[in-house]
């Protein structure tokens, strides 16, 4: 099993005809992907390279039976595209676009929740997710990961996931679905949400999760697991000697105020029963020693 | 992007907000003259990207002419937490009755704005939260919704504002919330909020954080022409660069925001200092190689370099040769430590060991990579 795709998933990508949108959305696609569709309403009836492109993303789900979307489309058409994507009738959207403005993402992250609370959105400025061996949506190296399990993976930061997918895959330990929830302020999935599913998918036995400074996504978690979590969890954030009130690359990866540190993540996953790694790699020793005892 | 106040004031301005008349300087004798065409009394006040001017000396009152020159003369060239005063803001002075705070910004945990309205302002918030968390009236505000009337007007009251200012204070939070969406403010903040002995409400200072990510539908270059500038900073956001200037000697360039923040952490965790944060981004081309070696190489704290690659889609025979071709380009001060792993990482370290001496050194693992440059940045200051 695995949480959120599979291999049935079918995606539509939302500017499959941009040169970014067009690379990744074919790699998706020889990974085995089920790369549908794409859209633009100024090329509607031509192909990406035997993919149809329809004007919007509600045609392309009625002539493809897409479930997924994934948004390639500028910053600036983010809004409009999340919005397109919700109404056009997909299950998730998959927004991997940096820079996106704060008021646009508080917007329509409220606005899926009160008219299309089934819709799951992924990001903004996220890597995407992938479920090795059956579906791979986003910009993630699919061939560093071993498929199976019995890992889950969440994360906020792209590269420090490759690299935890990678040391798994070199240790032998496979991977059930390795999510990338991004980097800004109000993203769309949240470490609880995958928490939840990871809780909830019988073949993920335990969950590493990868943070970073900045909000109290990681404090809630904490909270969560200790009510919720039977799995063991394994944990690395990132930023642990970050400068206060800069931005660290990340749109929310900033402590201010005194707070988002790393050490108080740190604390409060420890408190949960959550086991820490200092560094990355250490983070994957720990995993392997729990994936031997499971 | 953090706006100095008299730029807040003309923002909060442009929503129809009242704000005092003034004037933004860089010379006494311009704030003279400013003095002069705006009437004395005034306030002469210091500009800077920080909080604590008041109690470091940067905003005083100017009853005439005389003291206007001697503040001005005092203010510019403070130092005020680190930031330098080279702008002044002379502002026609106001009479304070009553002092409130009101504040609005993104709450992380719910997703919905937070506003925060207190009949304590002239105080940091931060102290007053501490002391009587129940003087702040806080309100979420549904982002798809928006603020109506009647909230505004349950959350005005809630506050226990004087009673007769309560019709001005909804109209003008109303103008603030509008302010905040419609202009992609991270943050605004009034910090006084007053009243005028005569029952006006008027902004009489203004903290306002722009959303950088918005200039695509706002002109945010006169506000980005004012930023503190590090000039390190400034020639990697020219090359597009993600970077933040840190105090240490050890540069650092990685590909992702995570694994550079990592890799910060772990030159600390090995008792390094990192001279900087650098992410490239995703790939790792000669192009974007060379660019970020510029950068650290024109950094005359820096004494070692630790490039930090992690192949994903990037093969590891793209990275070795992009580092190899910017090597050849940019002609390196200091030593560099590479370490280089995932998609094909083997091919990309046997593409470099022809090139490894003791100015380019290669270390399996993140920590040993960073043990060695640390090792060679303190070699370089002993």
């Amino acid at each position: 099993m695995s949480i959120f795709i599979d291999e049935n998933t079918k995606v539509v990508y939302q500017g499959l005809t941009g040169s970014q949108g067009r690379y990744y959305g074919l790699l998706n696609r020889d990974y085995g992907t089920q790369v549908v569709a794409g859209t633009n309403p100024k090329k509607a009836g031509t192909d990406v390279e035997g993919i149809p492109i329809f004007a919007s993303v509600a045609d392309a789900v009625e002539a493809t039976g897409a479930n997924v979307s994934c948004v390639f489309i500028p910053a600036a058409g983010v809004r409009n595209a999340v919005l397109e994507a919700a109404e056009g009738g997909v299950e998730l959207v998959v927004v991997i676009t940096e820079g996106v403005p704060m008021h646009d993402e508080a917007y329509f992250f409220n606005k899926l929740k009160a008219d299309y609370p089934d819709v799951r959105l992924l990001g903004p400025n996220c890597p995407g997710l992938i479920s090795p061996g059956k579906a791979n949506i986003g910009i993630t190296a699919g061939h560093i990961a071993k498929e199976g399990g019995p890992v889950g993976i969440v994360s906020r930061s792209g590269t420090l996931t490759y690299q935890a997918l990678y040391e798994l895959k070199q240790k032998d330990i496979g991977c059930t679905t390795c999510v990338g929830i991004g980097g800004d302020p109000v993203p769309g999935t949240s470490f609880i949400d995958c928490l939840a599913a990871f809780e909830a998918d019988p073949e993920t036995e335990a969950v590493m999760m990868i943070g970073e400074i900045g909000g109290s996504a990681e404090e809630e978690a904490a909270e969560f697991i200790a009510a919720n979590v039977s799995k063991p969890v394994v944990a690395y954030i990132a930023g642990l000697t970050a400068p206060p009130g800069k931005k660290m690359g990340h749109a929310g990866a900033i402590v201010s105020g005194g707070k988002g540190t790393a050490q108080a993540k740190m604390d409060a996953l420890a408190a949960a029963g959550v086991r820490i790694g200092q560094s990355p790699s250490e983070a994957g020793d720990i995993m392997a020693k729990v994936v031997a005892q499971l | 992007m953090d706006l100095f106040e008299y730029q807040g004031k003309q923002f909060f301005a442009s929503y129809g907000m009242p704000v005092s008349p003034g004037e933004a300087v860089t010379t006494v004798h311009d704030a003279v003259a400013a003095a002069e065409r705006l009437g004395t009394p005034v306030m002469v006040k210091a500009q800077v990207h920080t909080g604590g001017r008041g109690k470091a000396g940067g905003v005083k009152f100017a009853p005439d002419i005389d003291a206007v020159r001697t503040h001005a003369s005092n203010i510019l060239g403070l130092d005020i937490r680190g930031h330098i005063v080279e702008n002044l803001w002379i502002e026609k002075a106001s009479d304070i009755a009553e002092e409130y705070y009101v504040s609005f910004t993104l709450d992380r945990s719910a997703k919905a704005h937070l506003g925060m309205l207190s009949a304590e302002g002239g105080v940091e918030i931060e102290t007053v939260a501490e002391e009587n968390p129940d003087a702040i009236a806080k309100i979420w505000v549904d982002p798809v919704e928006g603020l109506s009337q009647d909230q505004c007007r349950q959350w005005v009251l809630a506050a226990n504002l004087n009673p007769d200012v309560t019709d001005q204070t909804v109209e003008l939070l109303l103008k603030l919330y509008k302010a905040y969406t419609t202009g992609d403010a991270d943050l605004v903040e009034i910090n006084p909020l007053i009243v005028t002995p005569e029952g006006k409400v008027h902004v009489l200072d203004a903290k306002v954080t722009l959303d950088g990510n918005a200039g695509f539908r706002h002109d945010l270059a006169p506000f980005d022409a004012t930023q503190p500038r590090d000039e390190r900073e400034a020639a990697a956001h020219a090359k597009g660069l993600q970077y933040v200037g840190l105090e240490g000697s050890v540069g650092v360039i990685a590909n992702g925001a995570g694994l550079a923040m990592s890799t910060v952490d772990v030159v600390n965790q090995v008792g390094g200092k990192p001279a900087n944060f650098l992410d490239i981004g995703g790939g790792a081309n000669a192009d974007v190689m060379a660019g970020a070696l510029e950068v650290i190489n024109n950094d005359p704290d820096v004494q070692s370099i630790f490039i930090n690659i992690f192949g994903g889609i990037t093969r590891g025979e793209e990275v070795a040769n992009g580092i190899i071709e910017a090597m050849n380009r940019v002609d390196i001060a200091s030593p560099i430590v590479i370490r280089l792993d995932g998609t094909n990482a083997d091919e990309g370290r046997a593409l470099l060991q022809p090139h490894l001496s003791d100015r380019l050194m290669m270390a399996p693992t993140m920590l040993e990579a960073a043990r060695e440059a640390v090792a060679l940045a303190e070699g370089a200051a002993s």
